[in-house]
């Protein structure tokens, strides 16, 4: 764990830095791939760059909803550089939905946009694995294992290393298509659907994970829905007679193998 | 008949599910129980006694109840400087609601005599601790000055703040959302 560096009188902060890394990363891989799939050129870096504004935009003024009168008292404190006063899920709802809006005023089409999207989202989960080490967030489980790592007062689980390994073979996996049909949305799903199952299977090594009535650890369950609605969406998108159902443009038989 | 991939996917569901069930586990299995100490979010906040300036001791577990914001400072410290007068404004305008500061000075780093002065120049009125020793530094894994601990009535930290200068907005935010988690 190495969560800040002070270089002179400011402090880094590495987890930070390591998400930075994983959205510029992601964002030249989708870029890439997105050429590779006949997209408008540029298309897709905009599009991951304005949904980012506009989430971490959205992010604090949703925190900032909560707390109004404390904002409308200091509005000057909307620009403070403070991660701790953003609201994630404002964000995400956000981002989320300028990506769409955008997407649509461009015309871009769905299936092939997802599958330009899909090795940036690979290497943003690799990104969020390495922030994660760094700043000691996701930890794992008190254990004895030989492998366990001392961190916040006790032996855990290395669950950040875990699911840093798995985003990476995730991320290999995705590099090499193995499902073919590139700009058919299957490679997005094939990532959501490793990613789910990725979650099902590490998370009962986490230490901090939320539980619902009955004990069950909510990620495991939520993992469990989205791989088989993964799937399930796999199946319907991998027919070869619905291959341009939702693409909107041709495509190379070529690049299929 | 269903292929192999529909095979291998019913398989990974099948084995996930059993997965799900046999790692359930009660909430004070994680942190959403009862944590163990340590100086991060969701954690129990360390313990501590310390000296305060002025004379008598403060012990951290008696303030169980309220909510609870420790500042690690240092007079030579520029942030510090800056977040200090908010924090006392933001102290004023909540103590009467059960917001507790406590100005913990890294006295092993610090004099005494200039800690006196800094207090007397932005005319704090919450207690301020001296870890002399640097005992409460290493407990709570001090990484930068200044850092700021919010603790919960429960004796939980929900915010961590490492670096500054934080804004009033940042630090009155961050208490409300103490005071209304309530007692």
């Amino acid at each position: 764990m190495f969560p800040f560096l002070r270089l002179g009188p400011f402090l880094l902060q590495l987890p930070g830095l390591a998400l930075l890394a994983g959205v510029w990363v992601g964002s030249s891989l989708a870029d890439n791939e997105a050429t590779r799939l006949k997209l408008k050129s540029g298309a897709i870096s905009n599009l991951i760059f304005f949904a980012l504004v506009a989430g971490i935009v959205g992010a604090r003024l949703g925190y900032a909803v909560r707390y109004l009168s404390t904002y409308l008292a200091n509005p000057l404190d909307l620009l403070a550089l403070a991660p701790t006063t953003l609201s994630p899920r404002a964000g995400i709802v956000i981002g989320a939905t300028v990506a769409v809006l955008i997407g649509r005023r461009k015309r871009l089409p769905l299936r092939p946009t997802l599958d330009a999207l899909a090795p940036g989202l690979a290497a943003f989960l690799v990104g969020s694995g390495m922030a994660n080490i760094l700043s000691g967030d996701a930890f794992g489980s008190p254990t004895n294992v030989p492998w366990a790592i001392y961190l916040w007062d006790e032996n855990r689980h290395p669950s950040q290393i875990y699911e840093t390994l798995a985003a990476l073979v995730i991320f290999v996996v995705e590099w090499k298509r193995p499902l073919g049909r590139p700009g058919a949305g299957v490679n997005f799903l094939l990532v959501a659907a490793l990613s789910a199952a990725a979650r099902v299977f590490l998370e009962a090594f986490r230490g901090d994970s939320l539980i619902w009535p009955g004990g069950f650890r909510a990620a495991q369950v939520i993992g469990l829905v989205v791989l088989a609605a993964s799937w399930r969406l796999i199946q319907a998108w991998n027919q070869p007679g619905l291959r341009r159902q939702g693409s909107g443009q041709p495509r190379q038989e070529a690049e299929a193998h | 008949m269903m292929s192999p991939s529909a095979r291998l996917i019913t398989a990974v569901l099948a084995l996930g599910g059993v997965w799900t069930f046999i790692s359930r586990v009660p909430p004070s299995a994680t942190t959403g129980g009862a944590p163990p100490p340590s100086p991060r979010e969701g954690f129990s906040a360390p313990d501590f006694t310390l000296d305060l300036l002025g004379g008598g001791q403060l012990t951290l577990s008696d303030l169980r109840g309220k909510a609870v914001m420790v500042n690690l400072w240092a007079s030579w410290c520029p942030p510090c400087r800056a977040e200090m007068p908010s924090i006392e404004k933001v102290y004023q305008a909540f103590q009467g609601q059960g917001l507790v500061v406590l100005g913990v000075n890294t006295t092993f780093q610090d004099s005494e005599s200039d800690v006196a002065a800094f207090v007397e120049e932005f005319g704090l009125t919450f207690p301020l601790l001296l870890d002399r020793e640097g005992g409460v530094s290493r407990r709570y894994q001090m990484r930068g000055l200044p850092s700021t601990f919010f603790i919960d009535r429960q004796g939980i930290i929900r915010t961590v703040v490492v670096g500054g200068p934080m804004s009033e907005a940042v630090i009155q935010s961050k208490v409300e959302e103490l005071l209304r988690q309530g007692g």
